[in-house]
């Protein structure tokens, strides 16, 4: 079986955001670039379907700072072909990522491919059901488990409130993991190492980048909050104290 | 080709979802811009009666078996034939399960711009999106000639999308649906667990800042000394130190208790919207510009390992 998993690389937002001067879009000069947490379940939730049912796992992604991190990490956890795509992604949108993906997934003859269920940063949908339909595949998103079987995956999506649907999809089919069945593994610093020499990176060039589907942003800016917290301030202590007092004014001591 | 705003309303074993009616709403406000009419659509089978009290000049509605459950092939089909013939000046998708399952499929397959994660329109028009965890605001002019438009919750009050008085009801032709590549198994349930958060009058929650399961001992033992209950935001649930079942926001519950006490959770909008129903948010955060101190109450800026265990000692001894 032949898993491809896609992954997007995000601006953290641990650091400071800051619009560019332009007024209309990120200022990504500084930006710390990390992998959608969301592609990282993917990721896990491929090298889960390789443990139990065998086959291959493939991640690609787009040539961002830190695009090399995430493709060694994931060798290190058991990826066995990694794919870097190549152009320039700043500030690319989805439309234009699924249209230079699907040209490369075409070549790899994927029995399923998986991408985070959406990143902080989408604008114009997400990359997956994008990626579906320009591979006129099936899409099914919001998942948090998967089986294959017989041509058939059978995968579980999550609607609100808890709620669980079991549903069969035809394969070949694109997944939008919103949670791998168990956490995305921890792999130490000294085997991500050791997969930078054993493993190597395939480069490939995106043929062109059309953002056609996507919005014009006139603006941007942080948003200003109609209210804020008061803030309790002081050391411990005197919090504690005051949150105590709190908790007795509203008669829950 | 239409200046109407059609409103893809979801539902879910005979119930509408309250992002429905948060569209309803939003559509309204579009539609008085554009000089149109709001026209709720609604897929599914002997479902007829769910339309009575949407807040639209009209309601679509396209019966068909394979409509009965959500998939994302049939309404991708569907919705396909429809939009395309209708031409309407944009569709609103919830950014949702749903939803976005099916408006980027579309907008590949139609052809049509798609605006994702709008939390509202401006007086003119414009949509503004909310995106990095809440962090950023996105504003433009509403792409044509069709917009596909995934909305979030938070712009617009559902009770507004509500109506006393029945909408009129016609019925829309629906194309063959064959060859689908995706099917309804079964439905399952969600876990009960022990408590039903949704509740509790008394939560304490924890996020992704109380690092490591042994942690959760800690927000355990505040619980137990002031009366309550913990829960967590979605990366604690994800890493499996807590049960699905006290899993607060989109996928997990709303809650609405008399204080929700936040322990290192960063209140991205998808939390913040399951909590804004609680009577008092105090919220505990390392991070100043966190905007779970712009739904809470109450702040404090400050390490959760500094203050938990002489906040439970202090509780303790104030009973």
């Amino acid at each position: 079986m032949n898993i491809i998993v896609l992954a997007k690389l995000v601006p953290d937002l641990v650091e400071e955001l800051t619009i560019d001067p332009g007024g209309a879009a990120l200022d990504l000069t500084f930006a710390r670039w990390i992998i959608n947490e969301f592609d990282d379940h993917a990721i896990e939730q491929g090298i889960l379907l390789k443990e139990r049912g065998g086959g291959t796992v493939t991640v690609l992604v787009p040539d961002l700072d830190g695009a090399d991190d995430v493709l060694f990490t994931a060798a290190a956890k058991g990826a066995d072909r990694l794919i870097k795509l190549g152009g320039d992604f700043n500030g690319v949108n989805n439309h234009a990522l699924a249209r230079a993906f699907a040209a490369v997934v075409k070549e790899l003859q994927a029995d399923l491919i998986l991408t985070g269920v959406q990143a902080h940063d989408d604008l114009d949908g997400s990359a997956g059901p994008l990626l579906a339909e320009c591979l006129q595949m099936p899409y099914v998103g919001y998942v948090s488990g998967v089986s294959i079987n017989d041509g058939k995956s059978l995968l579980r999506k999550e609607y609100p409130g808890g709620l669980l649907a079991e549903m069969e999809v035809t394969t070949p089919a694109v997944l939008g993991i919103q949670a791998a069945e168990q956490p995305p593994r921890y792999v130490a610093v000294s085997k991500v190492r050791q997969a930078m020499k054993t493993s190597s990176i395939e480069e490939q060039d995106a043929s062109s980048l059309d953002p056609c589907g996507g919005p014009t942003v006139g603006r941007m800016f942080q948003p200003e909050a109609a209210a804020h917290a008061t803030m309790i301030a002081g050391s411990p202590d005197e919090v504690a104290d005051k949150l105590v007092d709190l908790f007795k004014e509203l008669g829950v001591l | 080709m239409s200046q109407d705003i059609y409103v893809l309303i979801e539902h879910l074993r005979g119930q509408v979802a309250e992002l429905s009616y948060t569209m309803l709403a939003a559509g309204r406000e579009l539609a008085q811009g554009a000089g149109g009419n709001v026209v709720a659509v609604l897929l599914g089978h002997n479902a007829k009666e769910l339309g009575k009290d949407f807040a639209a000049d009209k309601v679509l509605y396209l019966d068909h078996a394979l409509l009965a459950d959500f998939t994302s092939d049939a309404y991708q089909k569907a919705l396909a034939d429809l939009i395309g013939k209708d031409q309407p000046r944009a569709v609103l998708f919830g950014n949702s399960s749903i939803g976005a399952d099916v408006a980027s499929v579309l907008s590949m397959r139609l052809d049509l711009p798609l605006v994702s994660s709008c939390r509202s329109f401006t007086q003119d028009g414009k949509f503004v999106s909310q995106i990095c965890g809440g962090k950023i605001m996105a504003e433009g002019e509403l792409p044509g000639p069709t917009a596909l438009v995934t909305m979030v919750p938070g712009g617009y009050q559902p009770d507004q999308g509500r109506s006393a008085a029945a909408p009129s009801i016609t019925e829309a032709p629906v194309p063959a649906l064959e060859a689908l590549r995706v099917a309804l198994s079964k439905y399952i349930e969600p876990e009960t667990g022990d408590v039903d958060i949704s509740k509790e009058p008394l939560l304490i929650a924890v996020g992704r800042g109380i690092q490591n399961k042994d942690n959760i001992e800690l927000a355990e033992n505040l619980a137990q000394a002031i009366g309550g209950v913990v829960c967590g935001s979605r990366p604690v649930i994800d890493q499996g130190w807590l049960a699905t079942s006290r899993l607060v926001g989109k996928s997990g519950k709303h809650v609405k208790p008399k204080i929700y006490f936040a322990m290192g959770i960063s209140g991205a909008p998808e939390h913040a919207e399951a909590i804004m129903q609680s009577d008092t948010i105090i919220a505990i955060n390392t991070d100043p510009k966190a905007p779970i101190f712009d739904v809470a109450k109450y702040g404090v800026e400050g390490d959760i390992f500094d203050l938990v265990e002489v906040l439970t000692e202090k509780v303790q001894q104030a009973k």
